[in-house]
């Protein structure tokens, strides 16, 4: 369970997240909404402790990520993957060194081993072994995102967390990653927080959907509960009616 | 009066501010070299990058160096008649200043820019992110390696501009200009001492921890997307460029 408790966090002065509460159950895919600027990246980064709140906690299993440092933040790590918004491949390595490489630098396993398990999650993603020797920048955008999933999937994590997805995907490219994350999430059961802003098409994923604006959680529910919501700015959000958020 | 002095105040607080966490950030990132994981690759990776790279330019900059310092060497030891002293001039020029100092330029813009560049992408690409992410320090996989990198890798191009600069004296001086070959030589091994060349390993050493501590800190701390990178990497060749030059004052005048 991860549980976010009067989240703080500012930037030069402007309040970004301003007492977010939240509660991720164990196991299941939770989804933040909102539009872009609001602060979902940056609450995503206070959960996986890349950056430190002003005040507030972030619980996972009851220790606070938020007080954590130096090597007891490593080992926390360790449970986490991450998928960035734009993958964040490495540059240098190619497709399988950049699959490969949470395994070479965090276990001792035996590179025939390691090649066995790169090639397995490369064919769960859809990608040709041929693929394996390109370098990030001989890749599209769908490819890049399913080399990075497949990249978070690798150490088989507890949770794992998803910036914005399939943000610059074409519509069929952003139902292959949410069809992806299904079936990871199906045959592992990690525990998984997504930010996007991707609707309807984020629905499809979500046991539970969170909406964030102006630092604060507005909304809560099951993805039937979010579209039946009174709240008018929720609803203008998901049918993307006008752009309430500036007013 | 105000206006003007608090901007300088305020510049100078700045100034000072960020020279002090180059120096943390240089001291955490050596430190890191003596705690596990060793990654002996990277190292080797980064001294391909940083060193055998710049290993024609250093050539070309070397050559050339030499034979102008012979050249002008050349003409003014003739109206005393000291032509025989051209060897030890090239040398001692080129061992006690030009070497090093020509060499870091040379380093500084050729590899301290293409490091502040890959750093730098590293940061607005979330690369450094996605290294902490996965429970592996940034400073110790990215940093520490480039810092060792400059190290070893610029007292080694020291060496190189060193001898080649004096073959490229050696051609203006004996070949084109008829000195003779043996003087060349002999001053040269009668007028360099170990002081000399020992300050020159020294000067080399600061100027390539100098050059790589500024690259890696202005590429790390890059923000603001492409335009940061491009920003840091200028501030990397300028601000390398001043400090190579005023170490080499400072260490000139120690080893007097």
């Amino acid at each position: 369970m991860i549980k976010i408790i009067d989240l703080h966090k500012s930037f030069n002065g402007q309040a970004v997240l301003d007492g977010i509460n939240l509660e991720m159950p164990t196991g299941k895919i939770t989804v933040v909404i909102g539009k872009s600027g609001v602060g979902k990246s940056v609450l995503l980064k206070h959960i996986i402790g890349l950056l430190k709140p002003d005040r507030g906690q972030v619980l996972i299993d009851g220790v606070d990520v938020t007080q954590l440092k130096g090597r007891k933040l490593q080992e926390m790590r360790r449970r986490f993957a991450v998928l960035f918004q734009g993958g964040a491949l490495f540059d240098s390595l190619n497709v399988f060194e950049n699959v490969a490489f949470p395994l070479r630098e965090k276990t001792r396993l035996p590179e025939a081993e390691i090649t066995r398990r790169v090639h397995e999650r490369l064919e769960q993603m859809n990608l040709s072994p041929e693929v394996a020797n390109k370098f990030p920048d001989e890749l599209s955008g769908g490819m890049k995102k399913r080399v990075a999933l497949a990249r978070a999937m690798i150490q088989e994590p507890e949770i794992i967390l998803f910036d914005e997805p399939v943000t610059g995907l074409d519509p069929p490219m952003s139902n292959t990653v949410f069809h992806l994350i299904n079936k990871t999430h199906d045959a592992s059961g990690y525990t998984a927080l997504v930010v996007a802003h991707d609707l309807p098409e984020v629905f499809q994923v979500a046991d539970y959907v969170a909406m964030l604006h102006r630092g604060r959680i507005i909304a809560y529910g099951t993805p039937e509960e979010i579209q039946r919501h009174q709240d008018p700015k929720v609803q203008s959000f998901i049918k993307g009616e006008v752009d309430f958020l500036e007013d | 009066m105000a206006i003007f002095i608090r901007p300088l105040g305020r510049w100078v607080l700045n100034w000072v501010q960020e020279a002090g966490a180059m120096l943390l950030f240089l001291l955490q990132g050596l430190a890191l070299a003596f705690v596990p994981p060793f990654r002996p690759r990277r190292l080797l990776q980064e001294i391909n990058l940083i060193g055998v790279k710049s290993t024609l330019i250093v050539l070309l900059t070397a050559a050339f160096t030499g034979m102008v310092l012979a050249l002008q060497g050349y003409y003014t030891l003739r109206k005393y008649g000291s032509e025989g002293a051209l060897g030890s001039a090239v040398a001692l020029s080129l061992i006690r200043e030009m070497g090093p100092v020509l060499t870091a330029l040379m380093v500084s813009a050729r590899a301290g820019s293409a490091v502040t560049a890959e750093i730098g992408i590293m940061r607005i690409t979330e690369q450094l992110d996605a290294l902490d992410t996965m429970a592996v320090n940034p400073m110790q996989y990215v940093v520490m390696p480039k810092l060792l990198a400059g190290l070893i890798a610029v007292p080694l191009l020291t060496a190189i501009f060193d001898v080649v600069g004096i073959l490229g004296g050696y051609l203006v001086g004996v070949v084109l200009l008829g000195v003779s070959s043996g003087a060349y030589f002999s001053g040269m091994v009668q007028s360099v001492v170990p002081l000399d060349i020992n300050g020159g390993i020294v000067k080399s050493l600061v100027f390539g921890l100098t050059i790589i501590m500024v690259a890696s800190f202005k590429g790390y701390y890059t923000e603001h997307g492409a335009e940061g990178v491009s920003r840091a990497t200028n501030q990397t060749v300028v601000l390398s460029a001043v400090l190579v030059l005023a170490w080499d004052y400072i260490l000139t005048s120690f080893f007097m």
